[in-house]
């Protein structure tokens, strides 16, 4: 009992894939043709049939009528005689007026056959004399039926049996036909569907885990390159995505605990320490303080989101044609009172009329946080005071870059730098949200391009400098 | 000045209607869009604050209706969405000035004095005077009691919007985004020091100042001495 419940629930999910239920769709469409053809065909060609074999009575009634008329009865008598002993022979019967058989290969016939003349409405049933003698069965036939010059009745028959046999025939070929094509159907609906739901039920397993929270499992594939492996690769590469996506967030998240806790416990402790006081003035200085604060965290808070939205490659931000040998030149300036008030000298080595595809806003930002890091580095270093802005084509590319003298990044802390919220030893004492590379990188990712972070002068010891570069690629579109 | 605003935080909007009240600013407030379409159809305002995310009809589509329905009046759009796409789907939708909460109370307040006194500001005058003061944007010259003095073109374009907007505060982000064309938070003090360099030039070897300082809010061109 279990077992047949257990194959008709595995019937009933096998009908649900979508494969069985579009075979079950053609095989009553096709059953359905093949019932209509074979139907048609078994008709005409069995009207066909007894449209000959009516010919052939007339034409043989006609025969008999000349016959007696050349020969009489004698020689009809043996014309009959001769045709009834013939294998497969016509029905003949010769009979009375009065409807009496005289003679013929029939034992017995359907009574008020003889009766009218012509052809017999619809087929009637007979019996030989070899027949009657075996107890055999009494078969159907169509006959025509004269009325000779001398008043006897001649009647020639044939038997039905050959469009009827034909008939069965074809019933029965179609009946076989459909059975196989019905167990094939059967069989390919089996082997197709259970094939599709053992892959089914491998990929929701795999998407089960997934959503339990597993993210690196992947979908299987099979490697034949069928719409099954294509689903589930491009599923994969968004699953690739998603879990690059979560791990950012997750990231994200892990910084913001840190690096926005810090901030806020300084509010706080701030906050605190003014209410114990009562002075005031104090409350004035606090509540100042606790604004800059807030003003840092806001920074910071923006800073996340604007990186966060450019990876997660969500706000394509408006693109158009813009010049970058202009914002260049706008960013050196606005920067250059404030590097000149730090002791630095910006000088600027910029191309005329060079034209990208951006956002001059994000590409305007991001320089500007390249300039800010450079004066906050190289401030008072040891390196000669100065900032170098270039922009020039580079190999297909255009490269926008800051350069500074400062102490540089050690070789092997580049690629950290540009993590969000890194900050070296060094610069900790600066102000700053940690962010301002990571921001530039994004940007640089949003245009499809790359951060390239070296050192000015490589060959030294010390005071190495620093030099950043923003490439964009000049693509031909 | 009399102003609209339409936020449906209402312990923002009692906030804001306590400041403005403070500032000498008359206020009416409405808590959802439809309400405000209402207000800002049937009163005249100097200036709108609008929301950009309000219940029964957003902040976009109260504007483009005014639009629409040919009113004006000046709007300033305060939204918790502050990236550079947002900004521009603002001022396009027919917004005249953008900014993303969280924003300091000085900041609201400069931006909606300036776009209301805008009408009142001819852009077609040639010259701006403020004091003994006088800039020429015809002829890109600037004398201060008749002599000239000479300033970068940069630095013509902060005087020019600092006394386009005489008498009232301008913050640094109103400068970077006026005079730079830049609306990002420039962190450092690059305006501030572009602001000292300019007032050097124009106050040194004169005894008047006339480009103030206001503390944790911004800049001010006046002539103290008129008052």
């Amino acid at each position: 009992m279990n077992g047949l419940h257990g194959l008709l629930g595995r019937l009933t999910v096998l009908y649900r894939t979508t494969a069985v239920r579009l075979s079950a769709v053609y095989l009553l469409l096709f059953a359905t043709c093949a019932a209509f053809l074979v139907f048609y065909v078994s008709t005409m060609s069995e009207g066909l049939l007894r449209q000959q074999m009516r010919d052939a009575v007339a034409q043989e009634t006609e025969q008999i009528e000349s016959i007696f008329n050349k020969s009489g009865m004698n020689g009809l008598l043996r014309t009959l005689e001769r045709r009834a002993r013939q294998p497969g022979a016509n029905l003949y019967i010769i009979a009375s007026p009065t409807g009496e058989v005289l003679a013929g290969n029939v034992a017995s016939l359907q009574p008020g056959v003889l009766d009218t003349e012509g052809w017999t409405e619809t087929p009637f049933r007979y019996q030989r004399y070899q027949e009657e003698a075996r107890g055999g069965n009494r078969p159907m036939a169509y006959a025509q039926v004269i009325v000779l010059s001398n008043g006897l009745r001649v009647l020639v028959g044939r038997d039905l049996g050959e469009p009827e046999n034909f008939r069965k025939l074809v019933r029965q070929a179609l009946m076989v036909a459909l059975g196989v094509m019905g167990i094939g159907a059967l069989a390919i609906w089996y082997l197709i569907g259970r094939n599709a739901l053992k892959r089914m039920d491998r990929m929701s397993g795999a998407s089960q885990r997934i959503m339990a929270g597993d993210l690196s499992q992947r979908l299987p594939t099979s490697g034949s390159g069928d719409e099954f492996d294509r689903l589930s690769e491009s599923l994969n590469t968004m699953l690739g995505r998603i879990e690059k996506l979560d791990e950012g967030l997750k990231q994200v998240s892990d910084n913001i605990a840190h690096d926005l806790k810090t901030p806020l416990t300084r509010l706080r402790n701030k906050a605190e320490a003014a209410l114990a006081g009562d002075e005031k003035a104090e409350y004035r200085i606090a509540l100042e303080e606790m604004i800059g604060e807030s003003d840092q965290l806001i920074r910071t808070f923006n800073a996340l989101l604007m990186i966060s939205r450019v990876e997660a490659g969500q706000a394509p931000a408006e693109m158009s044609m813009i010049d970058i040998s202009g914002i260049a030149r706008d960013g050196a300036e606005l920067y250059e009172p404030v590097a000149e008030d730090s002791g630095l000298r910006l000088v600027t080595e910029i191309a005329e009329t060079i034209e990208i595809k951006g956002n001059r806003e994000l590409v305007g930002q991001a320089l500007g946080n390249l300039i800010d890091n450079a004066i906050k580095y190289a401030e008072g270093g040891e390196g000669e005071p100065e900032i170098r802005v270039a922009l020039a084509r580079r190999e297909g590319d255009v490269v926008l870059s800051v350069a500074d003298n400062g102490p540089g990044v050690p070789d092997d802390k580049r690629d950290d730098v540009v993590k969000r919220f890194v900050r070296l030893d060094a610069s900790r004492s600066k102000p700053g949200t940690g962010l301002g590379l990571s921001l530039v990188g994004a940007v640089m990712e949003m245009h499809q391009g790359r951060l390239e972070l070296a050192a000015t002068h490589p060959e030294r010891e010390n005071n190495r400098g620093l030099t950043v570069r923003m490439v964009f690629p000049v693509r031909s579109d | 000045m009399k102003i609209l605003i339409v936020e449906d935080d209402l312990e923002a909007a009692a906030y804001l209607s306590k400041a403005f009240r403070e500032a000498g600013i008359v206020l009416d407030h409405a808590s959802d869009g439809e309400s405000g379409l209402f207000l800002a159809t049937e009163n005249s305002y100097d200036v709108l604050v609008i929301d950009r995310m309000l219940p029964r009809r957003d902040g976009l589509s109260l504007i483009s209706e005014l639009r629409q329905r040919n009113i004006h009046t000046p709007v300033l759009i305060l939204s918790a969405l502050g990236q550079v796409d947002d900004r521009v789907t603002g001022l396009r939708a027919g917004g005249d000035d953008y900014l993303p909460k969280p924003y300091a109370f000085s900041e609201l307040l400069a931006r909606v004095e300036v776009l209301g006194r805008r009408k009142g500001t001819p852009e077609q005058d040639m010259v701006y005077r403020v004091g003994d003061l006088e800039l020429d944007r015809l002829s890109h010259t600037v004398k201060r009691a008749g002599r000239e003095i000479l300033l970068q073109p940069r630095e013509f374009r902060l005087l020019e919007y600092l006394m386009k907007n005489a008498g009232q505060v301008v913050t640094r982000t109103m400068l970077l985004e006026n005079v730079w064309d830049y609306h990002f938070d420039p962190q450092t003090n690059v305006i501030d020091v572009h602001v000292s360099r300019l007032r050097s030039k124009i106050e040194k070897d004169f005894d008047q100042p006339l480009l103030r300082t206001v503390r944790g809010a911004g800049y001010m061109m006046k002539d103290e001495a008129a008052g």
